[in-house]
């Protein structure tokens, strides 16, 4: 246990001084002001948004970006520390590669963590000086700041496996931009052709099921329909009918995108000769 | 938690490593083949070989790194692929081009690995003191030399008073003072009963500074034991070199038996002899008694690269492809 803390730990220093944390931060707090207090400068509007507005804004943002971001710090994690020649060293301490990769995993979500606590967190603290947002949109608020982290933890075990599995940096970047690419853009528009062009084949019944074969619409569907007054603004009242979690377990839904990358990258660093 | 692996027995503290028919194969190809040898704890070892030799490899195979693929390997009474985390905490290893994180400075690279190796963080400071690194101990490591990473690299593998340290290549790219200090720290270890093994293409490098020698060839031992019985084994001639104002002619003819080889300079100024160790004397002997005819004589024993020449035929190949 006192490794795995040490690895993560030296993982959060190394993410301080390279300014990951800081980039990241810096960027998702950008956006949540932005959207908070500038988004309606368009139509001509000025002024805060209502809340429940703001996590809808966000939420959809947030897909995009956390996971370029999470696999940005993750996707060496493994093959760069081998290809630096950091990994024969370390590996002849009295440290598991399990502990090495925990380690690895716990310190690049704390980075994210960190990043979106103070970033989205800081965005709120201003909201509340204003007098908008009811408990409900508030709650759904706390919900955003959470699944956040868990959409990014699930693609930090994603390209924490990709990088037990590939022998050179560079593969391991392609794969994470290829899975990037995947997950956030083609996937619902080949979910949306593919429901067109079967005219109904695919069935009300498998179609939900679909959606949890996806992170990224996991997250989608737990930010945009688990809260009434959020899926008012959301547009996605039709499909919040046909795909009807409940919120706790679209919540177990992501646990299982982190633990099972990240037991798979185990077993493959496992029987990775070094 | 292995409960046996508290109750040591007292022989197997006085052996640091034991290999039987040791060998690691990756399909076809032998990286190492068939090592038989037993190294004492407390001993010094220099692993020899060309590069590829399967050097490398055998630390990894010491380290548990790698398993062996056949025969059998005990490091401080255990298989070190199957040791307990415990066990690696008596081990120190420098790899070949170590390579540290650049943006943490030399003291907080040490702090990580004591961390790690769960080795009392004092001795941090000490070990910085004892490679000479003090005065760079609060400089990031991006702006270390070779040497200094190098000397790194060793007190990170001095950490916690290991048993049994094994330095891969330690001494290329570093200048002689610094070499010498590394064999300095070596001694230390070894009186204080820590194994020490190094490895090095060069046998020049080392300058016999070891109690043993293991010569590996293409994956297998070629010679193994102490470098007087290495010289006496590979049974090379002593290189006698002579001045001869006169000429060769009086000097050649009276040691014609005893000669095995001779070579003139060609103002035949000078000769060089080769005679077998038993030979020396006598051939000394003859030699001062030739009056004038003999200005000099200087005499040459086997160099360490002629020995590691004369057991590593692919290294005397090699070295003739650079020539």
């Amino acid at each position: 246990m006192n490794a795995i803390l040490t690895i993560a730990g030296k993982e959060i220093s190394d993410g301080m001084r390279n300014r990951w944390v800081l980039g990241a931060t810096l960027l998702l707090a950008g956006l949540a002001f932005a959207l908070t207090f500038l988004g309606s400068a368009p139509t001509g509007e000025l002024g805060v948004k209502p809340l429940a507005v703001v996590v809808v804004s966000l939420a959809s943002l947030t897909i995009f970006l956390m996971p370029l971001i999470a696999l940005l710090i993750s996707y060496d994690a493994i093959v760069g520390e081998v290809e630096r020649g950091c990994m024969l060293l370390l590996l002849t301490y009295p440290v598991t590669r399990r502990q090495i990769m925990l380690g690895k995993f716990i310190g690049h979500v704390a980075i994210l963590a960190i990043a979106t606590v103070i970033g989205y967190g800081g965005a709120g603290v201003a909201l509340a000086f204003g007098d908008n947002g009811d408990a409900q949109s508030w709650q759904a608020f706390a919900t955003l700041i959470a699944s956040s982290i868990l959409l990014g933890a699930a693609f930090v075990a994603l390209a924490t496996w990709i990088s037990a599995s590939v022998r050179e940096r560079g593969t391991a970047a392609g794969i994470s931009i290829g899975l990037w690419l995947g997950f956030v853009l083609i996937y619902d528009v080949a979910l949306m052709g593919l429901l067109v062009a079967s005219k109904g084949w695919i069935s009300d019944q498998v179609f939900p099921w679909l959606l949890l074969a996806n992170p990224a619409d996991i997250y989608r569907l737990l930010n945009l329909t688990a809260f009434e007054n959020v899926r008012k603004f959301s547009g996605m009242a039709g499909l919040s009918e046909q795909a009807h979690f409940a919120p706790a377990s679209l919540v177990v839904a992501l646990l299982v995108w982190i633990a099972v990358p990240l037991v798979l990258a185990n077993r493959t660093f496992a029987r990775k000769e070094s | 938690m292995n409960a046996m692996g508290k109750i040591v027995m007292p022989e197997l503290e006085t052996t640091a490593i034991a290999a039987r028919g040791l060998g690691r194969h990756y399909g076809s190809h032998r990286a190492v083949d068939g090592l038989d040898f037993t190294l004492d704890a407390g001993t010094t070892l220099a692993l020899i070989g060309h590069n590829g030799a399967g050097k490398t490899t055998l630390m990894k195979l010491i380290l548990g790194l790698i398993r062996p693929t056949v025969g059998h390997l005990k490091v401080l009474g255990v298989e070190p692929a199957k040791a307990s985390l415990e066990h690696r905490k008596q081990i120190g290893f420098l790899p070949e081009n170590v390579a540290f994180h650049d943006e943490l400075t030399g003291t907080q690279t040490l702090r990580y690995y004591a961390k790690l190796k769960q080795a009392p963080l004092q001795q941090c400071d000490d070990l910085l003191e004892r490679v000479g690194l003090s005065f760079a101990a609060g400089r990031r490591v991006k702006t270390y030399s070779k040497g200094m990473r190098q000397r790194l690299g060793l007190a990170q593998a001095l950490l916690g008073e290991p048993r049994l340290l094994l330095l891969d290549e330690p001494t290329t790219g570093l200048d002689p003072a610094s070499r010498a200090e590394f064999f300095q720290i070596m001694h230390e270890l070894s009186d204080r009963g820590a194994t020490v093994i190094i490895s090095s293409h060069i046998l020049t490098e080392l300058e016999a500074k070891t109690d043993l020698v293991a010569i590996m060839n293409t994956g297998h031992l070629a010679a193994f034991g102490p470098l007087d019985m290495l010289r006496r084994e590979a049974d090379l001639p002593v290189r006698i070199t002579v001045a001869t104002p006169h000429g060769i002619g009086k000097v050649l003819p009276p040691l014609e038996d005893l000669v095995q080889r001779s070579v003139a300079a060609e103002d035949g100024h000078s000769l060089q002899l080769f005679v077998h160790v038993e030979d020396k004397l006598a051939a000394l002997a003859r030699l001062t008694s030739l009056g004038d005819a003999v200005a000099d004589l200087d005499i040459a024993r086997p160099g360490l690269d002629e020995i590691y020449r004369h057991f590593s035929p692919e290294a005397a190949k090699r070295a003739g492809d650079a020539a």
